[in-house]
Parts: C-alpha cells; structure tokens; sequence
C-alpha cells in the first residue's frame, strides 16, 4: 500500500524533535520505522508530520553504569543482541532482542522503538517489565510496571520522547530464558516467556516472569512469582508454573484461541523458568 | 555468530558448486552449470515491469470492493477527478461498453455456466477487492489519495461462503444461475463391485485449504501506445496466451498488440492469467494516449492474485485384506471463487486421472463439482490439481496401512506398478511410459536410515516421550509437461499444447536460440544453452536465448505444468537437428561429396574416410556469404520447429520425512526430510536440485503454514504476511536429495519436467509423519495447515474422550 501525505523533519537534536512534536498535535516520531511505517503504508495512521529522531548519536549505544545498565532508544535490536555489556549484565534483554524478526528488521528496529510502541506481542516490553527496568524520556523517569497503559498506548504524552532505558542488575547467582513460541522463525510471539530466576541449593529462591502476548499490555506472572520462591525444581516448579495464565486476558485471533495461549503460557513458563534455572 | 566471509572461501565455493557432479564426456548436458541468468539478477541489473518508465508515464490504482457480496448503487468519480494531479477516474460503468469479460479458456463439459466477468464490477461485486473503479494520476501516491475521494453505494447482498452451503437449496445465489459451476465425472471397471466385494473400506473427507500463491515479485502492468499498436509489458508467465486473449476480449487487433514478459520474479501458476488489471490498462491507455502503470501493493495482491486449491475431497478405498486397492472413489467439491478465471474450471480435470497415483486397481470413480463462493477466484497454483490429487490419495494409503496394521511403505509396495511393467496404461486412461517406483523407494529408504527411525519412534512411545517422532512416506507420481494438444482438446480446452523453438546460426558462429517457452526464474537461458552446446558442437557461452516478447518469439504457449523442458526444450532440440541437416548439406557441397558422407561430431563435419571436414562456424559464414550454396538452397543456417508431444511426461519419486511433535505445544519440527526423485535424463543437477528444494519448501508450506482465511462477512483476514505465513530458510531443515534415473521414452533425451514435483510429493510426506507421530494417542487426521494449535486441540479432545 501507499502512505498519504504527511511532512518530515529530521530533528538534529532532542530540543528540536520535542519542539516539532510540541508544533503539531498529529505528529509522530519515528526512529527505526518498523511499526510505524507498516502502520502507514496500510492507511491505519496518518500522522501529518513524521519526526526523524534518527539522527541523534546520544541516543544511541549501551553503558555500563555501576548499578545498572543503560541503553539508549536508538540502539538498534541488532546491537542490543551483540552488546558485551549487556552479555555480561544483562543476558535476557540480549536473548529478547536475538528473537525479534529477522536480520534485516533487527538492524533497523531500534530499543526505544520497541518500547515506545507498546505492543503485547513485541518481546522487549515483557523482558524489561521482568527486570523492572526504568523508562527514561525527555520529561521524567516512569518504572515499567507504570509505562504499559494499554495496547499500543504506553504512559508517555504525544510530545515526550524515550531517551533510554534503565536496567538494574540484578547481580549474582541468577540465570535468563527467553522462550518464544511462534510459527515461523520471522512471526511474531503466540505466547513468550522472560524469566530471570535466582537459584539456591536446587531449588528457586526468586523469580521474574514477564509474558508476551498475554493481554492488552504485557504482563508478570505474578501468582506463578510468588509461588516460585523456594519451590525445588521438579513438581513443586511445575504446579507453581500451572498459574502463569492467572489474572491475564489473552487475545483471540489467527495465531491463537485465548485458551491456548494460556495452556501455552503455563508450558512455556515451565521451560524458562526451569532453563534459566540451569535445570534444561 | 555470523561466519565471517573471506574472498578465498567464497571463490572456493563456488568452485565446488560448479563441480562437474556426472560428467558427461562430450558435454554440457549433466553438466551442473551455475545459471547465465544469475550474476545479472543478483546485482540488480534486471528489468522487472515496475522498473519500465516511460516519458509522461501515468500510474493506476483501484478501488477495491470492501463487501464481499453487494449490489453497487452508485459510483461517483467526480470528486477524485478534481484532486490535483488525477488525470481520470473511471468506475465500471464508464467502461462497460469497451471492457468486455475477462475469459475463461476451458470449458470443461456442456453444460458448464460461465458467468459475465466484467474487469471492473459494473453492477454487482462478488468478492472483496474486486475492482470497482480506477484512477489515472501523474503519481501512484495521488492516485492512491485519489481513491479515497470516490463514493461507492453499496446495497448489501449475502455472502456465500461455505461450497456445502452454497449448493444446499435455497442458498443465496453468487450468479443467476446458481452456485454450481459444472459437474464433471469420469469412471473405468466396475466400482460397485469392487466396493461390494472389498473387505476392507477406507473413507475419508480431506481439505485442500485455499492458498494465496506469493511469488517475489508482485503482479506489474505498463501499457503504452503510438496511437496505432500497443505494447503491454507484465509480470506474466505467458505473453503468448495473454496477447491472443487480450485481442479477443478488447478488440484491438493482434497484430497491432505486442506484448512483453521481461524478467519476471515467479509465478507459481498465479501469472497465467488474463487479469482485470492488465485488461483495464490497455484501456486506460488506449482512452488516454498516454502510458499508464499499475504495481500492485503485497496486501492488494493477497486480496486479488487468484488463490489456488481449496477443495473438499471424500476418497474412498475399498481394498483387499492383503492390503491390494480394488478401487479408488473420489468427489471433489471445488471452491472456483466468484468467477471462472483462465482455466480456474479445468484445473481439479488436471488431478481427475491422478488420484489412482502409481496403483494398480479395477475400478476408479471420480466426481467434480465447481462451486461459486463469494471469494476471490481460484486458478492454476504449482501443481495444480495434482498435488491435491496426490495428497488424497497418499493421505488415505496411509490410513490403509493403519486399518490393516501393516507398514505404509508395504501397502505401497503391494500395489505400485511393476518396473517391468512399463509402459503401463492405468485405471484412469494415461499410459505412463517408464517408471521405477522399487528403485527410488529402496533408495530413499536407505538415505533416510528408516528402520532406525522406527525404532526411535518405538523408543519415544515406550517412554512417553513428550515430544514424539512421526514418519510419512509419499509416493507420487505427476502428469506434467502439459500437453499433448490431441488430449486437450478432448478435454474442452481451449488451445494447444505444442511448443516453438528457433535456432539461428550468426555469420559469426554464435547462436541465437528463440523460445516460446516464457521463462519466469527457471533457467531457461542456462538449460536452453546447455542443449543447444551439445546439439550443434558450439560453446555453452556462444549461445544466447531469446524469449518472453511476442516481437521476438512470435509463437508460443508459455510456462507452466511443468513443461518447458519436455516440450519447449524439445523443439528447440528439433530445430538443431534441422539446422544441422542443412550445415551437413552446405558442408557436403563445400566438400564437394554427398551429404550422407558427412559425419557430424561436436561441431565438425568430416568427410568419412577423408581428412577434409568444416566447423560449424565456418559453415555458418558460408551461409551468410551465400556465395556457392547447393542449388536451390535459402542463403541462411536457421530452423524453426514447432512441437506438439505426443504423451506427458511422468516424473515420479518417494519422499520421507520424519517429524518430530511436541505434544504439550503442537509444534512440529522436522527432523529430517529425503526426497528421490526420478526426473529421467537431467540437464543440469543444479537447476533442478533448485526447483526441488524449493518445490519441496512450497508442499511444506501447505502442511504447515498457509492458509487463506476469510471471516463470516467475507472479509480476507489473511491479507499481509504478518497474518499469512510463509516458511524462510531458518523454517526449514536440510533437504536430502537425490534421484534415480529412468529415461522417458516420450522425447529424445529421455526428459521429464521437474518443476512441481516437489510440491506434489511433499505435502502429505508432513501431513503422514504428523499423524503418525500422534496415531497412539488415537489422532487419524490434522486438517491443514497443521498448526501447533490444531495439533494440540486435536490431542486434548482424544485425552478428554
Ligand atoms: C516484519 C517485521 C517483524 C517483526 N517482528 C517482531 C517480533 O517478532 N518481535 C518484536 O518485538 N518486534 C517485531 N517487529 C517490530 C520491531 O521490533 C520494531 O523495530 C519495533 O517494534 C519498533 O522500533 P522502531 O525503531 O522501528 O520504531 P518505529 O517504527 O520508528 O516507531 C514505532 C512507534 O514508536 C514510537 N517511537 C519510536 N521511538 C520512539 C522514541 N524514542 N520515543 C518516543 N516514541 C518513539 C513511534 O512514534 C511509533 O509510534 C517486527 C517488525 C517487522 C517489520
């Protein structure tokens, strides 16, 4: 399909990009283009102005700073995969990125884009809300857990930008999964799984759950969390992994009946957890 | 991590994909040549329709119907022509004297009702995206803003959407004439016996889902004209038929209308057709004197490329105890969409003498039904009819096996034509002329270690494994290198299936090759070459082959069914050995000896016993110089041959795949997959590796991935690729392959056409190892695509009941 018409700016610095967005209440940002421009190209959006952020090297690149890690809202998927930084500190956000799309949508597609789109079904919200990580924007600071309003709506204003995102680490002793499930290896998730489990003496001493494409927003699991603690893997993980599905509201489409996607929410918790907990 | 690429190691690869694998002492043909088309194509030195501009070019997009059943009550144009930069706008009605009805060439019985197919829907449109109105502006983006600037009134009609549905009474009509297209039926030996007799009866009710056929380069049109003669370039696979059916339904003359098929990215048979778009262009520029383009967008083409398959088939076996087939029934309801396109009638006739596959039996009974729905129309997709036919049947041996507990590749075995007995005409009328289904089968089970895998599969079921094995098997065989005229016509359609070729020798020494033959990505240029190398003793690269402009190839029937090689390939062939029988005369002159004492060999010819001999290039020259020609002799060294075969060609081959099924997930992976394929005498391995794998790839997509989805209204939900799936490489496991070699014995080299032999085979190779795998657990059947989340319904009902 065609776009209709719209201007473009390409801002050559954040001032710039917030005040174009602060110009026209129909303006959109884009950074990497693959959300919104699928969105164009079908006629579904029609912002009148297309803000280029593209440009802006500060907002590009990984850093490792002390407590957590940094990752700016340009950093392309394909980067994120590769980072040392984020090998060495954060591991699930690089396992998320590796499962996006293909090469050639991994090295357009930026972070931020990801984030700021606020899809379900895209695989870094779930992981970033897992590690409670910090949205950080032109105007303020919002905790994951407050920046997923609804689907496709995150809790930024139209004219506020995603400069990057804070990680915590969470330090020693803990081990990663992402588990995926999709058709093909380009399809979006059906159902996905971030899970960071602390182990001790066989058993977990603590858990993180985000799902994918379990809701209008993603989601923790938190009944499965709480029962996690202390659960020895085995039965114990598996009875815990049964209530991944509580408190979600799945959709219903092609790829899936909501009752499938919670029976594969409950299996495929079981294998992130029971893979991040080094039990595979 | 991505391997890092050094210039040694790629050179050094492609030494070894250019390795001679059997090498044929004199020549080309054997000869795994990488292909002359491809150093052009991949570094973007190609011209695709959508690349061709012409000086004041204008650009159309429609409007597409969003109902898909209505009456239209009002189109009005007149705001989208005010828009700045729209040149026109028109609705079907402005074109309604001129536009005529898109045709339908096969005709398959009497009776058969084929209703008016206006290329913009005029009064009422039967499916959505049929087109309703077009604009003409100086961009695509303008025309595309334009479109929304057109009022449509619609009165909304019901939909028809389930082919059960449509034919009970009282349904809704998609035509005046009523749902049913034709029926068509064909029977040999005694059935009622067979089934009365029979001990053991196998029925079973398959669905062929509709598949949207998704070739890499979407459907393209440029139309211009001088005032006089026309010139349309498209994205088509058969120029030749699509000039002949554009003169009859426009009225332009064929002699002022040339029609052009420059590089074209694909087909699958969903570029056989004469389109709406195509039609509406050569208007469009007739009415404005100016050249106008049409590119359609990936949803726009999902909506409105015609989709193939989706068929709902009862087969029935009634067999032996032993496990021997005494007859095959077969009815078939065909989902045609709301018209009946080129040949969208006649291509469940193309499966009609296919589902008794390589066996033998007394009685066969086959009933087709064609069905309008308030769909996009079905047509001609890779394999056409066949491999539905081959699936049924494959499907319900396997079923067979099971009921006599007894291994699928033994009742196959039982029941499959003899070597020795070839050539053996079958049940259903076809005499396939050479075949070895033992040879292929042996050593396809050998490449696959398939006791092994049994005996895995035990193993999984002994532990109740999660995830379990499955094992299919296919054995297929396909008629294909379409087609005997004589047979054609004897099925109502509408034209030959003879091919044309032309071999002109240059003053030069070096050849032009003409071929009718359209090629869309196969090969041509490099299979053509290797052909033409050995028949006239020239170098591979002194020849070059001309084709898809009916300027140029100015006869022709185009590329599909597999018969490019075995029937375009062939007259080519025959018109070297014309050119041949002349240079042999010009040279017996020049010699001054008589022609029968001239031998020919790679491209000398020597007087027997006599050191004296020509080259072919020096004869060539002669020719042209046409000083001293034998008496009576045309001053040039070129021949054409027009070929008409005198049977199919009958490819055959066994494949196996092994899967493994999650049984928490549904998800299937597959594990392994071996193909041996017996495509007679090959040309180049290369080429046909290449058409295998990706044949192989296609079936795999049906069993598993794609499917045309339409809701309740009608409505295609299906129309991106985000929701219509299709496997890429990381999807798919490495193919085994591998093939014997029996020759055909319908054609000099002993050719068979390869090029759906993949997709016939592969499909119900998945859909047995499937089943298979989920057998103990009481599963006899997974409708396709076979979605993990089919899968897993289909295990949690059998656990619940
Ligand atoms: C074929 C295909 C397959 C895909 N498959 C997957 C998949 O499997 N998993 C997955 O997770 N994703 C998938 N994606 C989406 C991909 O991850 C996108 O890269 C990502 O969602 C958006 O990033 P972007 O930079 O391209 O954003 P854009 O498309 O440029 O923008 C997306 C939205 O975010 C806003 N935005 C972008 N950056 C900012 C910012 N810094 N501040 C404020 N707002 C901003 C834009 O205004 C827009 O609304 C797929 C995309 C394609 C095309």
């Amino acid at each position: 399909m065609i776009p209709a018409q719209f201007d473009y700016v390409r801002a050559s610095s954040l001032e710039e990009a917030t005040q174009a967005l602060a110009a026209d209440e129909d303006a959109k940002v884009i950074a990497g283009g693959q959300s919104l421009l699928p969105l164009l190209r079908l006629r579904l959006a029609y912002p009148s102005t297309l803000v280029d952020i593209g440009r802006l090297p500060e907002l590009r690149g990984v850093q490792d700073r002390g407590d957590h890690v940094f990752i700016g809202a340009l950093t392309t998927h394909d980067e994120v995969m590769r980072d040392p930084v984020l090998a060495a500190e954060c591991p699930l956000v690089a396992m998320g990125a590796a499962t996006v799309a293909d090469p050639a949508v991994r090295h357009r597609g930026t972070f931020g884009g990801s984030l700021a789109h606020a899809d379900p079904a895209g695989d870094l919200p779930a992981v970033i809300l897992a590690l409670d990580g910090v949205m950080v924007t032109t105007r303020r600071e919002i905790p994951a857990a407050e920046f997923f309003v609804d689907y496709l709506e995150s809790a930024m204003e139209p004219d506020e930008i995603l400069t990057g995102v804070r990680i915590p680490k969470l330090g020693e002793g803990w081990g990663y999964h992402y588990e995926k499930f999709h058709r093909t290896a380009q399809a979006w998730a059906i159902v996905g799984v971030a899970a960071a489990v602390r182990r001790s003496d066989g058993a977990v001493a603590e858990a993180r759950i985000g799902l994918t494409n379990m809701g209008p927003t993603p989601l923790r699991a938190s009944a499965t969390e709480a029962a996690l603690a202390g659960a020895e893997l085995g039965d114990a993980v598996r009875q815990a992994c049964e209530q991944a599905a509580e408190g979600t509201s799945p959709p219903s489409d092609l790829h899936g009946q909501a009752d499938y996607r919670r029976h594969l929410a409950q299996v495929l918790t079981r294998r992130a957890v029971l893979a991040a907990a080094g039990a595979h | 991590m991505t391997e890092e690429l050094d210039a040694g190691m790629v050179a050094q690869r492609i030494a070894e994909s250019d390795q001679v694998s059997e090498p044929s002492p004199n020549g080309e043909v054997g000869r795994r040549r990488r292909r002359k088309e491809d150093a052009r194509l991949l570094t973007g030195r190609t011209q695709w329709t959508d690349n061709i501009q012409l000086p004041g070019m204008l650009y159309v997009q429609f409007l597409r119907s969003p109902m898909a059943h209505a009456r239209i009550t009002r189109v009005d144009v007149s705001a989208a022509r005010e828009l700045p930069g729209v040149v026109a706008a028109f609705s079907g009605q402005d074109l309604a004297s001129e536009q005529g009805s898109l045709p339908c060439a096969w005709p398959v019985t009497e009776d058969i009702a084929i209703p008016e197919h206006p290329p913009m829907a005029v009064s009422e449109v039967r499916y959505v995206g049929e087109a309703v109105a077009c604009v003409v502006a100086t961009d695509r983006y303008r025309a595309a803003d334009a479109l929304e600037a057109i009022e449509v009134d619609y009165e909304p009609l019901p939909p028809v959407l389930d082919m059960n549905d449509a034919l009970a009474e009282g349904a809704p009509k998609v035509h005046e004439t009523g749902n049913k297209a034709y029926t068509w039926k064909f029977a040999q030996g005694d059935m009622e016996a067979a089934l009365r007799d029979a001990p053991v009866r196998i029925d079973r009710t398959y669905i062929q889902q509709r598949l949207i056929p998704s070739a890499m380069e979407p459907r393209a049109v440029v139309a211009t004209t001088d005032g006089e003669t026309f010139t349309m370039w498209s994205a088509t696979q058969i120029p030749h038929i699509l000039r002949v059916m554009l003169a009859l339904t426009t009225g332009i003359p064929e002699h002022k209308l040339r029609v052009i098929a420059p590089d074209v990215g694909g087909g699958f048979g969903s570029k056989l057709q004469v389109t709406a778009e195509e039609v509406v262009c050569l208007l469009l520029t007739k009415r404005l004197g100016k050249p106008v383009k049409w590119t359609e967008s990936r949803s726009e083409g999902n909506l409105t490329v015609h989709h193939g398959r989706d068929q709902i088939q009862h087969i029935t076996i009634a067999a032996e105890s032993d496990g021997r087939i005494r007859g095959v029934r077969v009815e078939l309801l065909v989902d045609m969409g709301a018209y009946l396109m080129l040949v969208t009638p006649g291509i469940p006739l193309l499966g009609a003498f296919m589902y008794n596959g390589i066996y033998k039996m007394d009685a066969y009974d086959f009933t087709c039904t064609g069905v309008f729905t308030t769909k996009m129309p079905t047509d001609a997709y890779r394999g056409a009819g066949r491999p539905e036919a081959t699936y049924a049947i494959e499907r319900a041996m396997d079923e067979l096996a099971a009921e006599l507990n007894m291994d699928p590749v033994e009742v196959r075995r039982r029941n499959w034509i003899k070597h020795e007995e070839f050539p053996y005409t079958t049940i259903a009328g076809l005499t396939y002329d050479s075949g070895n289904y033992e040879a292929a089968t042996d050593k396809a089970l050998a490449l696959f270690g398939y006791d092994k895998l049994r005996a895995e599969q035990a193993d999984r079921r002994d532990r109740r494994d999660p995830v379990q094995l499955g094992i299919g098997v296919s054995t297929y065989t396909e008629m294909c290198g379409l087609a005997p005229s004589r047979v054609l016509g004897s099925l109502s359609y509408g034209a030959g299936g003879w091919e044309h070729g032309s071999v002109r020798v240059l003053p030069t020494g070096k050849v032009e090759v003409v071929t009718g033959s359209s090629a869309h990505g196969q090969g041509h240029e490099t299979a053509w070459s290797q052909l033409v190398a050995d028949a006239l003793g020239v170098p591979f690269e002194d020849v070059s082959v001309l084709h898809g402009d009916t300027a140029i190839s100015h006869r022709g029937m185009d590329t599909y069914g597999s018969r490019s090689l075995v029937v375009g390939g062939m007259a080519v062939l025959s018109a070297c050995e014309k050119v041949k029988e002349k240079a042999r005369k010009i040279a017996a002159h020049t010699l001054e000896c008589s022609p029968e004492d001239v031998e020919f060999s790679q491209g000398v010819f020597r007087v027997k016993g006599t050191g004296a001999q020509k080259t072919i290039q020096e004869l060539a020259l002669a020719a042209f110089a046409a000083h001293d020609l034998p008496e009576g002799m045309e001053p040039r060294l070129d021949a054409d041959a027009t070929l008409d075969p005198e049977n199919f060609s009958f490819p055959h081959g066994t494949h196996l795949c092994a899967v493994e099924v999650d049984t928490e997930t549904g998800h299937v992976k597959i594990r392994s997959y071996v193909a041996v394929d017996d495509v007679g005498r090959v040309v180049n391995p290369l080429i046909v590796e290449g058409q295998v794998h990706g044949g192989i790839a296609q079936g795999i997509a049906q069993a598993l991935y794609e499917e045309a989805v339409y809701d309740a209204e009608g409505n295609l939900l299906t129309s991106t690729m985000a929701d219509y799936l299709l496997p890429s490489a990381a999807d798919l496991p490495d193919f085994v392959t591998d093939r014997t070699e029996t020759p055909a014995t319908s054609n000099p080299l002993g050719v068979k056409g390869v090029g759906e032999a993949g997709t016939i085979a592969s499909t119900p190779a998945v859909v047995n190892a499937i089943v298979d795998a989920l057998r103990p657990h009481g599963v006899h059947d997974i409708q396709m695509p076979c979605t993990p989340e089919r899968i897993w319904r289909a295990l949690r009902e059998r656990a619940q009941a």
